[in-house]
């Protein structure tokens, strides 16, 4: 078994009074791909944010336990939030480019690290979109702003934002819910490419993207881990009727 | 997960549902007909029912044609649905298991081919006890790995891969046997070979009928027991009853 680059333990999160992680016990293994699977609402998206401390500032969030990246606490006072964002990348569910040219979206992160120097900040760009699969579309008109791109566009462009900063850990939300088979294709290589260097967490309702290209996969029901497995293990002959269900497509 | 089997009508995908019961209600009927060829090549050669025999080829062109049917059912099932877990072992079990059917069909065929030359030759050759009781013991076989599949019954299963132990040792003794007839007279040699070639028929079907009753159980327990002796697939069926001579057999795989 892999190192866990990211352990999660016993997380509970509500809003309002409202449970939406529930005893989360998780291990995110190093240099793997670990894809997080479940229905609509069930809280995939704020256990990512969690591991980006995205909800601990807002209004009526509690947020309980632990989260540790390389064994440190990472909600502990002392820790530095932006050393954090900077290790730990996040591409959301919706792409979220900001309204300046499709160069200044992907150089933001490094400009704002201080990098300046315009041939360094050249080839970075180039390199991330060239990994995002969208170099080709765009290399003409980088200086178009970024929001006249289509939505499977915006989509890649953000992940080549994240991918600019070469965090440590990759957090994709629906990568590909936009685009079209080809990207679609083009980026699960590259998340298979990445794992080398990164450790990748996967959130995506496409239970075939899951499979293809994940190690490992937890399945998340109403806020709470139900199964957790090696993904052949999962796809093929999963232990709980819950995840049978889930992934088969049958009713509960 | 013994409740799959109504399982097949809780998909949310009805149209998916429909399908699923439709291969699997196919390969029962597939087997329906394989099982009758067999029996009715065993008649024949025993009868020396030549109508039989013709009758038990031609149903060999149905089964062959059912399976690439069902396989084919298979086959888009897999592309367009992309079916994961327990739907996914139904397929693959389902595929595998047509193609072991069809070749009981074959072996069904050739022992009538056998029943048609033995007729031809005017010869009435020793040996048909043995090919009775034999014939009796893999037409058991298939009977129970198809009512196995209809109930998902892994135990049953697991009697009929046991059961080939036997057919094999019945094989080898009934070899012997007529190995013994040809000796003491050499005049029924061809057609005593004719017999041992439904023999090895035989054999070979309960060695069929084993491979079915592995199918079942990785479809429904999702462990792979091809190729496993029956001591590890009663371990992995949980079957804690005590072992007897068949189970401990070393050459049970
Ligand atoms: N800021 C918030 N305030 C209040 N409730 C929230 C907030 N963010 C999320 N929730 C609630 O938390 C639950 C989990 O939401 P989350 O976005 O994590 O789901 P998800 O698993 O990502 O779903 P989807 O697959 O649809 O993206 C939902 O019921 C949602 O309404
Ligand atoms: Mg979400």
């Amino acid at each position: 078994m892999t190192p866990a680059k990211i352990e999660i333990e016993n997380l509970s999160l509500t809003f309002a009074d409202r449970q939406v992680l529930n005893q989360i016990n998780l291990n995110i293994p190093a240099n793997q791909v670990t894809a997080l699977i479940g229905a609509s609402g069930c809280g995939k998206s704020t256990l990512l944010k969690c591991i980006n401390r995205l909800n601990d500032l807002k209004p009526q969030c509690d947020i309980d336990g632990a989260i540790r990246i390389d064994h440190e606490d990472i909600y502990q006072k002392s820790y530095d939030v932006t050393d954090l964002r900077r290790k730990v990348g996040m591409v959301f569910q919706v792409p979220n480019p900001f309204p300046t040219s499709i160069y200044e979206n992907v150089v933001f992160g490094l400009k704002l690290l201080g990098v300046r120097k315009r041939h360094h900040l050249h080839e970075a760009a180039e390199k991330s979109l060239r990994q995002a699969a969208l170099w080709d579309e765009v290399k003409d008109q980088l200086n178009q702003n970024a929001l006249q791109l289509s939505g499977g566009q915006q989509q890649r462009l953000v992940i080549a934002r994240a991918l600019a900063v070469e965090p440590n850990i990759l957090m994709l939300d629906e990568p590909a819910s936009a685009l079209d088979p080809i990207s679609t294709l083009k980026i699960e290589e590259l998340i298979t490419e990445l794992k080398q260097t990164y450790t990748i967490l996967l959130v995506t309702h496409n239970m075939h993207q899951a499979a293809r290209v994940s190690d490992f996969t937890a399945f998340l029901d109403q806020g709470r881990i139900m199964e957790t497995g090696q993904t052949r293990d999962i796809f093929t002959n999963p232990r709980r009727k819950a995840t049978e269900d889930y992934i088969t497509g049958r009713y509960a | 997960m013994h409740d799959a089997m109504e399982g097949f009508s809780r998909h949310i995908s009805q149209q998916f549902n429909h399908e699923l019961e439709g291969i699997r209600t196919e390969m029962l009927a597939m087997g329906g007909i394989v099982e009758r060829q067999v029996h009715d090549a065993i008649t024949a050669l025993t009868k020396n029912d030549i109508q039989l025999a013709e009758e038990s080829k031609r149903l060999d062109q149905q089964t062959n044609q059912m399976e690439l049917s069902i396989d084919d059912q298979c086959t888009k099932m897999i592309a367009i649905r992309q079916p994961t877990a327990s739907d996914l072992r139904l397929i693959v079990s389902i595929s595998r298991s047509v193609s072991d059917l069809e070749r009981i069909g074959d072996e069904a065929s050739r022992i009538c081919k056998h029943a048609i030359d033995i007729y031809n030759s005017g010869e009435n050759p020793k040996g048909y006890h043995e090919a009775r009781h034999i014939g009796a013991l893999v037409s058991g076989m298939i009977n129970d790995v198809l009512t196995a599949f209809a109930r998902r019954d892994l135990a049953m299963a697991y009697r009929v891969a046991k059961q080939d132990i036997r057919v094999d040792t019945e094989y080898r003794t009934a070899m012997r046997t007529l190995v013994t007839y040809m000796m003491e007279d050499p005049a029924s040699i061809s057609g005593v070979l004719n017999v041992m070639w439904v023999l090895r028929s035989l054999e070979r079907i309960g060695d069929h009928a084993r491979n079915l009753a592995e199918h079942l159980i990785y479809q429904v327990s999702g462990t792979d027991v091809r190729h496993q002796t029956l001591k590890s697939i009663k371990q992995t069926l949980r079957d804690d009853s005590p072992d007897d001579e068949d189970d401990l057999n070393p050459n049970s795989e």
